[in-house]
């Protein structure tokens, strides 16, 4: 009874340091990066693209709409090969392929994001400057990266979801007559929908939130992205870009991009909370 | 998020410690402290491990920051010794004395596929600033001219853009690498690009321009005739105590010279 009381009071401990390690960061970016936003003023900061550390210009749209711009990319990407594996691996393909597949699908998520990025310097970059035009360093370069990087992810999930779905409704669809295809489409997939919402979102938070891969395909450029083929700077490319020297307003400048990308990270994983907590009680009624 | 977290973890950390460490140094006699350039901070870390290993005992603790942080520790009495990689202002001069360590030379870089094979330095502002877009403005081919420069706060492009920029600015639609190394892959990999990297870096895949009428070498660095080049400087404040001092004297030797050489400096004279 007391070694339970002696144990459960330490992993609490633990438990809570954790926790405790979220606050302090928190606070600390908060810290750091929120007087100067409200000093700038929050139209400044957020929606002028002159960024000149400097001069004391700091503007960080240009960064936003890359942010955005990628991650968009990377999912359309993402979302569309992930899918398409989640719906073979739990749908059509035969299990021994499914026991090559699904490891190696998961091995994807191993590899170092350096590995990623120099890969598409050295593959990918050379390919879109002779064929599409532009530098190579792209929109388009981050966007196909990423999205290869958050394919593990977003399938797994994705396949725990479809596998999720009770399998009278697969066996009742087939027995009305509706072909397997049908069958995906049209019934597991809305059966699965919000754990698959979830799946994508948090795929997005790790979209939004890579940054050494960005760096190395990006190009880095202040300059708002106006087509696929330009480059790009994202809000995580630019903290680490110039946090090595920053210091005085630079720095609580990149701090308030950390705030910036803290805040849109937030949201993405409250909106996969919420849907995930809708499926639970969307399945409880079922 | 987890790199993310990760990374203001380490910066936490980082932060948290710095000032420590500048104490830790101060308070005991027996190190030199040397802040400033980050341009400079590698070599001088170098040197300084070679001047631990030759005198048993000694410490120099070498921190970055930049040149003018460097001159503000040893203002201070954080330090010892500054680091500065540009020339001192007339006001720096009256209360700082600089001794010249090495050299650096700025080389701009084209592909070895561009015909143009020198520019003025007003060329060259117009370049990196955006004006010109094309080559043909430049007598080059007919080829977008595509800007390759460094992150904000590097040395090197601080370098550059005092030495070439004048009162410009680097464009905005400038491709920003972290590296030299990054610079020079992606000059190698495109006919438009234009990019500077340290004189010492240049290789045969890259095309360095004669800039003003002068050869970017050694000799015309030391001539004067290059005017892309700048001084590397250690700064101290009346007269330097003895131990920064024999640090001073061990960095001008030969030997020291020669190191620095072998990293692609160019010796103080």
């Amino acid at each position: 009874m007391r070694q339970d009381k002696i144990i459960s009071a330490i992993l609490m401990a633990i438990a809570f340091t954790a926790i405790l390690g979220l606050a302090v960061i928190t606070i600390f970016i908060f810290k750091e990066g929120v007087p100067i936003i409200l000093r700038l003023g929050g139209r400044e900061f957020f929606f002028s693209s002159d960024w000149d550390p400097k001069a004391g210009h700091f503007g960080i749209r240009s960064m936003i709409i890359g942010s955005m711009m990628v991650t968009c990319g990377a999912m359309v990407i993402g979302i569309s090969f992930s899918l398409g594996l989640a719906i073979v691996l739990t749908q059509f393909s035969p299990p021994g392929l499914t026991r090559v597949l699904k490891p190696v699908i998961e091995l994807l998520a191993g590899i170092p994001s350096v590995v990623y990025g120099f890969v598409g310097v050295v593959t990918l970059v050379p390919l879109i400057q002779n064929h599409l035009g532009g530098p190579g360093l792209s929109v388009l370069a981050a966007s196909i990266v990423l999205g290869i990087m958050v394919l593990p992810t977003v399938t797994s999930i994705s396949v725990d979801a479809l596998n999720a779905v009770p399998r009278p409704f697969w066996e009742g669809s087939i027995a009305l007559g509706a072909t397997r295809w049908q069958t995906v489409h049209m019934v597991m997939f809305k059966a699965a929908r919000s754990g698959i919402v979830s799946a994508i979102i948090l795929g997005m938070g790790r979209a939004v939130g890579e940054t050494m891969a960005v760096i190395m395909v990006g190009g880095n450029t202040l300059a708002v992205p106006k087509s696929l083929l330009d480059p790009v700077r994202t809000l995580t490319a630019n903290i680490a870009l110039e946090m090595g020297y920053a210091s005085g307003d630079h720095r609580q400048a990149l701090f308030a991009t950390g705030v910036t990308l803290f805040a849109f990270i937030m949201i993405l994983n409250m909106i996969a909370l919420t849907v995930s907590r809708r499926q639970a009680r969307g399945t409880g009624a079922r | 998020m987890l790199k993310k977290t990760s990374c203001f973890l380490v910066l936490a950390g980082a932060v948290a410690l710095a000032p420590f460490s500048v104490r830790c140094g101060r308070d005991s006699r027996r190190t030199v402290n040397v802040v400033g350039s980050t341009s400079i901070q590698p070599f001088a870390e170098l040197l300084a491990q070679e001047y631990e290993k030759k005198n048993p005992g000694q410490k120099v603790d070498v921190q970055g920051g930049g040149s003018t942080a460097g001159l503000q520790a040893v203002h201070n009495g954080l330090a010892q010794i500054g680091m500065c990689s540009r020339a001192l202002s007339p006001e720096e001069a009256k209360e700082f004395t600089p001794v010249t360590i090495a050299r650096d030379g700025l080389a701009v870089v084209v592909n070895p596929a561009n015909p143009v094979g020198g520019l003025t330095v007003e060329q060259i502002r117009g370049l990196f600033s955006g004006q010109t877009k094309n080559w043909t403005d430049v007598g080059g081919k007919d080829e977008p001219v595509r800007v390759i420069t460094r992150e904000e706060g590097s040395g090197t492009r601080d370098c550059f853009v005092h030495l070439a920029m004048g009162k410009e600015k680097i464009s905005q639609e400038a491709l920003v690498q972290e590296s030299s190394g990054a610079v020079k892959e992606l000059v190698k990999g495109n006919p438009g690009a234009i990019g500077y990297i340290s004189l010492g870096l240049v290789s045969k895949e890259l095309k360095a321009l004669v800039v003003d009428g002068a050869v970017p070498t050694a000799e015309n660095v030391l001539a004067g005739k290059y005017k892309l080049a700048r001084p590397l400087l250690f700064v101290t404040r009346g007269s330097p105590n003895p131990k920064a001092q024999k640090f001073i004297d061990f960095v001008s030797l030969p030997e020291s010279q020669k190191t620095l050489e072998a990293e692609g400096l160019i010796r103080a004279q």
